[in-house]
């Protein structure tokens, strides 16, 4: 049983005739919605979801792959009930951006860059262009099994209708044109579109309950008998069920927030922020209709009907095959409305974007150089007709397509090719309205990237099966998607860390990112723009018409308190009025027409990223300055310390000068004095001339000593080379100052002790010098030695490292008080007995600190006498031990 | 020496000299042992009060770089007393500092001589200091 081709004809002009008419109505009520400005209208023209793959492709798939086919509902369910914030922040932007599609929302978000715009136009246009045709497939296949016998309940693949897909392509687009471009204002709601839009919706869902509730309660008995016979007829999960359940929710999720037409119902129509709480769980709600529906249908039409129909037209052969005509005739309808609404939607949203991205930025680049804007030609027309013929141009192309791809492949497959290609805008989408440091290098990079992976994966092999990617094990939809998003997303974050934004990406990112935060507007006038208020007027003309341009421009000028001629072309002026074309040519051309005219000299980009530099720099200048404050303030204290040092050894200075000062008039006085008298006494006694001479002889020999020592003394205090170090005997050095301090004791009244302890060792040290500290010691041992039986004991011993030897005599010692001062320089014995320089002991402590020992006193001995002790590293030499003590009177 | 110089030769003058430099102090011993003063020599600080007190001369010559005790500290315990208030003092310092000669006028000397000193310039403060 058919219906006849004349009552479906009939039927089916009728029904435009009815859209048509509705569409006009809507029209009329541009100036008062009322209803049509209502939630309701809105959550139903949002149902555009719902195509005639949802229609019948829904059925096909429970009946093919099962439980499988609830996920491309539960995606949208999803972003409607839990993203409600991701779709309140889009709409929000859309609003105060004027944004006109997803590829406008885009490329204004990434520095209104035409480049990306027509990008995304690009991949738009692309990836949507399967899915119009699926919806020619859809309304050829099931024209084609209404009306031909036999073939229809086994299935209409065999014989596709291209003719009868043509004229409906054609006839889309001739609805399209009527209600989709009149205005050229394409941000503003297409009033009579979304009325017809949100009737095909409800007749729709009228038609596939309808056929749910024949198929529940004719052919099956009642809802208990579908569940029963469900786990019979319903094919169990696959073994990659949980892979392609989850990428499925993925793509339906992503694709009711990026595919074209549902940017352009969800967020370009949406009148009113609060419609989409309504939407929240109307949309939900409508899509669960639909599923639930369709159940009944797949499980009556794999009980029902003959092995190897199509199950994609269960929804028209059921009725049919029970000679249910009117509800055939119904379920055809709402296919039909499911294909016809989808087509228009997406067909305005595609050549909004093709007029605006693609021939817009064309056509400036031709005809506009700055400061030279011709004055006639109506750009307005010129747009309009460029939008006009991008849908023809889509619509044929999809028709080719179709051709193209033939009849493989289910209508599913064919959705998700779609799916997955504008899925590719969602990185730079998410990361847009979340994500300040995302630029248009990153968001490019991403999308390109996602783009050619996706064409290699899915796009290609659906036209020409030879020409897939991926490998032929895996589910190349999976595959596809998570490689396509992954290299996408990872490109989007690397191009976007890579470069810093650029000024205008900074100033609309902080607007998206912070949309709510409404500190719009100031940030634009960083740009201070001037331009001259007749070109502008001559720009407004030609984009929005005579009469729009007029009354904005005298609307600005009251509000300038102007009464006559044209506003003042301010900066406030230029931002109105490019957000003004924006809303019909989308930003990126909106910008660079009010460019041609207007000038941003004053404070152009460059000037703003110097600024945004600048601040960078003086903060990192500041924490630089800071630390080198720091480092300033480290380096002064240590200057005042070194200063500190010099002045203590400035006045250590002047105290060994004025020291040396009195050594040396000491004797000098003696000079002078005894001289004079030899001088001026003439009769002088010969025996007191010559003690006199004496005495000077005398002095003469001190003060050369004393100079010799200063001199001394200093060598050892500056120069650091004065050492002549060689490896030696030490005792040898004793041997030798021994036999030379004996001229000092030429009566040998001193008996002299000498004890050797320990290993025969070798120093490394200075020999001249060390000999001079024993000599220096020795001397002074004999001189100063009042004792009536002076007797001197040298020990010697090894121990710790060091060679240790003690001068021990039984002279008067060394009082207390001087026990501390004994090795200062012109230390002054308190016993005025003691007649040296006063450099001698100090001289040897300088040498023993160079040759890294010491000379130091040891505690005096019970019965009187001092314990000079001399320490010097040394190490055992190799020759043999000399384990006994050596005891030796020497004289 | 001249004639003029013998023939004024001092009667009862006796000169104390506190030197710890044993040809310095001979050398003064020499000069002013010709010239006619009874001279007498002490090697230390310490040591001067106490010859002051028993041989009451009447003029010192003071080393200020003495062993024990400086001459600076002996002049200033001697002027605290005051039967030594104004005995004539000839201050010796081998140090040229101008602080050295400020500390010697308010520690109270009455002439402060530079090391290395002329002869004649010792013997004329001597002479001066003594004359009435």
């Amino acid at each position: 049983m058919t219906l006849s081709p004349n009552l479906l004809f009939v039927a089916t002009f009728g029904y435009i005739i009815l859209l048509f008419a509705v569409g006009f109505w809507g029209e009329r009520r541009r100036e008062r919605p009322g209803l049509l400005g209502s939630a309701l209208v809105y959550t139903l023209s949002i149902s555009v979801y719902c195509t005639s793959w949802t229609f019948f492709g829904a059925v096909g798939s429970a009946a093919r792959s099962g439980i499988e086919f609830t996920a491309i509902y539960l995606g949208p369910t999803l972003v409607f009930a839990g993203w409600f914030v991701l779709l309140r922040k889009m709409v929000h932007i859309r609003q105060n951006q004027q944004i006109t599609s997803i590829a406008d929302l885009i490329s204004s978000r990434y520095g209104k860059s035409p480049g990306i715009a027509a990008l995304v136009t690009l991949i738009a246009v692309v990836s949507t262009l399967p899915y119009i045709a699926l919806q020619l497939k859809a309304v050829s296949s099931s024209l084609a099994a209404i009306m031909t016998p036999g073939a229809a309940s086994l299935g209409a693949n065999t014989d596709p209708h291209y003719l009868t897909a043509f004229w409906v392509a054609a006839g889309m687009a001739a609805f399209t044109i009527l209600f989709g471009t009149r205005t050229l204002d394409a941000s503003e709601r297409h009033h009579g579109i979304v009325a017809a839009i949100a009737l095909e919706s409800l007749v729709k869902l009228g038609a596939l309950v309808s056929v749910g509730l024949f198929a529940t309660y004719a052919i099956l008995d009642g809802p208990q008998d579908v569940l029963r016979r469900l786990p019979e007829t319903i094919p169990p999960p696959g073994p990659d069920f949980d892979a392609r359940w989850t990428t499925t929710i993925a793509l339906s999720a992503i694709a009711v927030l990026c595919l074209p037409r549902m940017f352009q119902v969800t967020i370009v129509e949406c009148t009113n922020e609060r419609h989409l709480r309504t939407a929240g769980w109307a949309f939900p709600l409508y899509l669960l209709v639909m599923t639930a529906s369709a159940l009944p249908i797949a499980v009556a039409g794999i009980a029902h009907m003959p092995a190897g129909s199509n199950p994609d037209l269960f929804v028209l052969t059921l009725p049919l095959s029970a000679d249910q005509n009117g509800l055939a005739l119904l379920a055809f309808l709402g296919g039909f409305s499911s294909a016809t609404s989808m087509v228009i939607i997406s067909s305005i949203a595609l050549s909004t974007m093709v007029s605006n991205h693609l021939i817009m930025p064309l056509k400036l680049r031709g005809s506009i150089t700055p400061g030279q804007l011709p004055q006639t030609g109506d750009v307005r027309g010129f747009l309009l007709n460029a939008r006009r013929i991008s849908i023809c141009v889509v619509l044929l192309l999809s028709f080719l397509y179709y051709r193209m791809s033939g009849n493989h492949g289910g209508l599913a497959s064919i959705g998700f090719i779609a799916f997955t290609g504008v899925a590719q805008f969602l990185p730079a989408l998410i990361a847009g309205i979340f994500w300040h440091r995302a630029n248009g290098r990153g968001a490019a990079l991403g999308m390109i990237s996602g783009f050619l992976l996706w064409a290699g994966a899915l796009f290609l092999p659906s036209v020409n099966q030879a020409l897939t990617i991926t490998p032929t094990d895996a589910d190349p939809l999976v595959t596809a998607l998570t490689w396509s998003l992954g290299v996408n997303t990872l490109l989007l974050i690397l191009g976007s860390l890579s470069r810093d934004p650029f000024a205008l990406e900074r100033l609309q990112a902080t607007r998206f990112v912070e949309t709510f935060s409404d500190a719009d507007g100031e940030s634009e006038r960083l740009f201070r723009r001037s331009a001259a208020s007749a070109d502008l007027y001559v720009l407004a003309q030609r984009i929005l018409g005579e009469s729009d341009a007029r009354t904005l421009f005298t609307e600005f000028r009251e509000r300038q308190g102007l009464t006559e001629g044209l506003p003042e072309a301010d900066d406030a002026f230029i931002t109105y009025l490019e957000r003004r074309l924006a809303s019909s040519i989308g930003a990126a051309s909106a910008r660079a027409m009010v460019s041609s005219v207007a000038r941003a000299e004053a404070i152009s980009r460059e000037t703003l990223i110097k600024m945004a530099d600048e601040t960078a720099r003086l903060m990192d200048h500041s924490q630089r300055l800071e630390a080198k404050s720091q480092e300033l303030e480290e380096t002064a204290r240590q200057l005042r310390s070194a200063n500190e040092r010099l002045r203590r050894l400035d006045a250590l200075k002047d105290e060994f000068l004025s020291q040396v000062s009195h050594e040396l008039r000491t004797p000098m006085t003696s000079l002078r004095s005894f001289s004079e008298i030899l001088i001026e006494s003439e009769d002088l006694p010969p025996e007191n001339a010559a003690h006199f001479l004496r005495i000077i002889h005398d002095e003469t020999l001190r003060l050369t000593r004393l100079l010799d020592e200063i001199l001394d003394l200093n060598t050892l205090e500056n120069a650091e080379g004065a050492l002549r170090l060689s490896t030696f005997d030490p005792m040898r050095e004793l041997d030798g100052a021994i036999e030379i301090s004996r001229a000092l004791d030429p009566h040998r009244r001193i008996r002299l002790v000498q004890a050797r302890h320990g290993p025969r060792v070798s120093v490394r040290a200075d020999a001249d010098r060390l000999r001079q500290v024993f000599i220096n010691v020795l001397a002074n041992a004999i001189k100063y030695n009042t004792n009536p039986a002076p007797a001197i004991w040298i020990e010697t011993e090894y121990e710790g490292g060091y060679l240790h030897v003690r001068v021990i005599d039984n002279g008067p010692g060394i009082e207390p008080l001087d026990r501390e001062i004994i090795f200062d320089k012109f230390a002054r014995s308190t016993r005025s007995e003691a007649k040296g320089s006063g450099l001698g002991l100090a001289i040897c402590r300088r040498i023993m600190e160079r040759l890294d020992g010491a000379i130091t006193l040891d505690p005096p001995p019970p019965d009187g006498g001092a314990v000079f002790r001399i320490s010097l590293p040394a190490l055992p030499s190799k020759g043999p031990f000399l384990v006994a003590a050596e005891r030796q009177e020497l004289f | 020496m001249t004639d003029e110089a013998m023939m004024e030769k001092p009667q009862g003058q006796r000169v104390l000299i506190a030197e710890d430099e044993p040809n310095i102090a001979a050398a003064l011993q020499f000069l002013l042992g010709r010239d006619g003063y009874s001279v007498t020599i002490v090697a230390d600080g310490e040591s001067v009060e106490k010859a002051v007190r028993d041989q009451a001369p009447t003029l010192l010559i003071l080393d200020v770089m003495l062993p024990k005790m400086s001459g600076f500290e002996v002049l200033r315990s001697l002027r605290e007393k005051t039967e030594f208030a104004s005995l004539p003092v000839i201050m010796l310092t081998a140090k040229g500092q101008s602080q050295d000669r400020k500390t010697a006028e308010e520690s109270g000397a009455d002439v402060f001589v530079t090391k290395p000193f002329s002869n004649q310039e010792v013997l004329a403060h001597v002479k001066r200091l003594l004359t009435p």
